[in-house]
């Protein structure tokens, strides 16, 4: 029978099927301090064990300081959280990569960078970002931290078997170095809606995704849960198992296994998804998200909508709209372009590797952060930032005026000293833009690291297929 | 966990779509390591002024549902970020049922690991609960929901009833299948 990608990864992993609901083996379990203290102390109170501390893998991302990490960290309640995690780690045997570990990065950036990441793997994750993984065609997903110590104690997790759901995204992109993936993935958020994939596994096809890189893939992957999907996936070829070859954690007998990836890890013709969407990349602009939601989101070249034109005829995400416009301060009717900016931060798990450091950095060679503009960089990993200082990064952006960080969540949700004050206004190339998410009463706009850039450098949100970005 | 128990209680409106569990629990209150006392933060940032005190205009504060132990909601809700303790807040707070058309799917998850009932319902339904100013009762057993005389039936998946409703260990429930575990670890490589 002809079977989706998804659908081959679950049935290769189902260890038991009961009532409907399947308990799934798991091959990789990453974890970090904020999800999983809990967990190990649930663990001590049954006197349970870690089963498999060869698939378990740890760092601290979320609340770490990208300031000088020879410096004492002075919030307390974030060094009771580290400590937590180290102590854990030790006491349980699980491999950590602590502060001062050249792999310590965000949890979704490290785990493909050290080829912990591999296709037809299905990996979960206490974060709902941990979607992202999904681009190396491994099932990927957040979980709960009570499923964590389910995990730790099982290496299995109990599921209901979610829904397919095809994307098929054709088209080329007229101006790629303008229009990126973060652009494709926002514009997809905005057509099917924050809860269009709710109880589905999306698989992302056509030739737009095909010719993406596995850095862009995984800003596509990496939003799939800001449209509610549980998990996203994308078929390897050539560029993943390429990417992977020769990582600290890639396999040995890694031909071997890339033999018999290229064999089953695709969806069979004729196999046939729950539902399906179809769009074409050729139009898609630059976008900028105006509202408190992933999917209140526009061209830069269009306006703040109203209220109504938003809900469409719903009065609920009528009210939703009203609300949003209100916190974050915009009138309706507004130009895009016209809205001022604060702040500027480039970084997270959606856009902090290499390639949107370069991107980003292509606007801001010889040019100067604008005077009511602070601008930050936050790599998403110690490697990620040495590999940016070998091409010089570091300096472009220094010398624009741009805070140049060590790596880690950042700003992108405010549990380290990175945060947003009330009122600002801030383009920021992350995942979401909730009420508060980067500092209480601060408003975020979510956009490219390329847009981003472009905003540090004028002052406000500008169309950057006009830039000459080659 | 405690078995789930017959909850009758005035229901608490929140009348707003798309609430995520950024709102829910706000991440200045993540930093704790233990699972318990949460209830304090639960909405945080519409619950509280700057300076800490009670925003008369959100429902939380209104005293006519200072007892009650179900929320009302809209839309998907709890979505976004995993962070489980948006349901330990929720709970520590005193909610034990949440009722919405749709809920986020890890969120929905989370609520039954630690208690909570999350119900679906029609809108039409949803709209009549929102309209009702008496107590609502919930009873898992029979499904069913009392409202104003009326009793609503609500579809809840066989598994997670069972867990609930007999407070079990799911920990527990999967270290049955050791011998399948061990045996599937055995054939299986990566």
């Amino acid at each position: 029978m002809s079977k989706t990608l998804f659908e081959k990864i679950w049935d290769s992993h189902i260890v038991v099927e009961e009532n409907g609901r399947s308990l799934l083996y798991v091959d990789r379990h990453l974890i970090h301090e904020v999800t999983s203290p809990q967990a190990f102390d649930g663990l001590r109170l049954n006197g349970r064990k870690v089963r498999r501390t060869d698939l378990t893998f740890a760092t601290m991302d979320h609340n770490v300081p990208t300031s000088d990490r020879s410096l004492p960290i002075i919030d307390q309640t974030s060094s009771t959280q580290i400590k937590t995690l180290e102590r854990n780690c030790k006491e349980f045997g699980i491999t950590l990569f602590d502060i001062n570990s050249p792999n310590q990065g965000i949890v979704h950036v490290i785990g493909p960078e050290l080829g912990i990441t591999l296709p037809g793997t299905t990996i979960v994750c206490g974060d709902s970002h941990t979607s992202t993984h999904g681009a190396f065609g491994s099932l990927a997903f957040g979980i709960g931290t009570s499923d964590v110590e389910h995990v730790l104690a099982t290496q299995c997790i109990m599921m209901e078997k979610p829904k397919t759901f095809e994307i098929n995204i054709q088209g080329k992109r007229k101006n790629p170095h303008a229009v990126t993936a973060k652009d494709i993935i926002l514009s997809l958020i905005k057509k099917i809606g924050t809860a269009g994939g709710t109880g589905t596994v999306i698989e992302y096809r056509g030739d737009t995704i095909s010719e993406l890189t596995m850095e862009q893939r995984m800003t596509i992957c990496n939003m799939s849960i800001e449209a509610g999907a549980r998990a996203g996936l994308i078929a390897p070829d050539e560029k993943t198992y390429q990417y992977l070859r020769g990582r600290k954690y890639t396999p040995k007998n890694y031909d071997e296994y890339v033999n018999l990836w290229r064999e089953n890890l695709k969806t069979d013709s004729g196999a046939k998804f729950d539902k399906s969407f179809t769009f074409s990349a050729e139009n898609i602009a630059p976008q900028v998200s105006w509202g408190t939601n992933p999917a209140m989101t526009t061209d830069v070249t269009g306006n703040v909508p109203f209220p109504d034109e938003y809900g469409k005829g719903n009065p609920e995400e009528e009210k939703g709209a009203t609300k949003a416009l209100q916190y974050m301060d915009l009138k309706p009717g507004m130009a895009i372009t016209d809205i001022v900016i604060d702040r500027v931060f480039i970084g997270s798990c959606t856009n902090s590797r290499l390639e949107d450091l370069m991107e980003a950095a292509r606007v801001v060679k010889g040019k100067k952060v604008s005077a009511r503009v602070r601008a930050m960089v936050v790599p998403g990993s110690q490697l990620v930032k040495k590999n940016a200082e070998e091409l010089g990064l570091d300096k472009i952006f220094k010398d624009a005026g741009f805070e140049w960080r060590e790596s880690g969540c950042s700003m992108c949700l405010g549990m380290n000293p990175d945060i947003l004050a009330a009122g600002e206004r801030c383009a920021s190339t992350s995942n979401r833009n909730f009420e508060g998410r980067q500092g209480t009463g601060g408003r975020t706009h979510l956009v490219s690291p390329v847009m981003a850039a472009a905003a540090a450098i004028h002052g406000h949100f500008v169309d950057v297929r006009e830039l000459d970005l080659n | 966990m405690e078995p789930f128990k017959k909850i009758k209680s005035i229901a608490t409106p929140l009348d707003k779509v798309n609430v995520d569990t950024d709102q829910i629990v706000p991440k200045q209150f993540l930093k704790l390591i233990q699972r318990t006392g949460f209830g304090q933060y639960l909405f945080y940032d519409w619950r509280y002024e700057k300076g800490g005190l009670p925003r008369k205009d959100f429902v939380l504060n209104d005293p006519a549902y200072g007892h009650s132990r179900i929320l009302l909601a809209r839309d998907n809700f709890g979505c976004g970020s995993s962070r489980e303790h948006a349901v330990w807040a929720l709970d520590d707070y005193g909610f034990k049922v949440i009722i919405s058309t749709s809920f986020a799917d890890i969120f929905y998850n989370n609520c039954f690991k630690n208690g909570i009932l999350p119900i679906r319902v029609s809108d039409e339904i949803l709209e009549k609960l929102f309209s009702t100013k008496s107590e609502i009762e919930v009873d898992l057993e029979t499904q069913s929901i009392k409202a104003d005389n009326v009793s609503i039936s609500f579809q809840i998946e066989p598994h997670w009833k069972k867990i609930l409703l007999e407070g079990l260990d799911d920990i527990a429930m999967t270290l049955l299948h050791e011998e399948q575990i061990a045996s599937y670890e055995k054939s299986h490589k990566i």
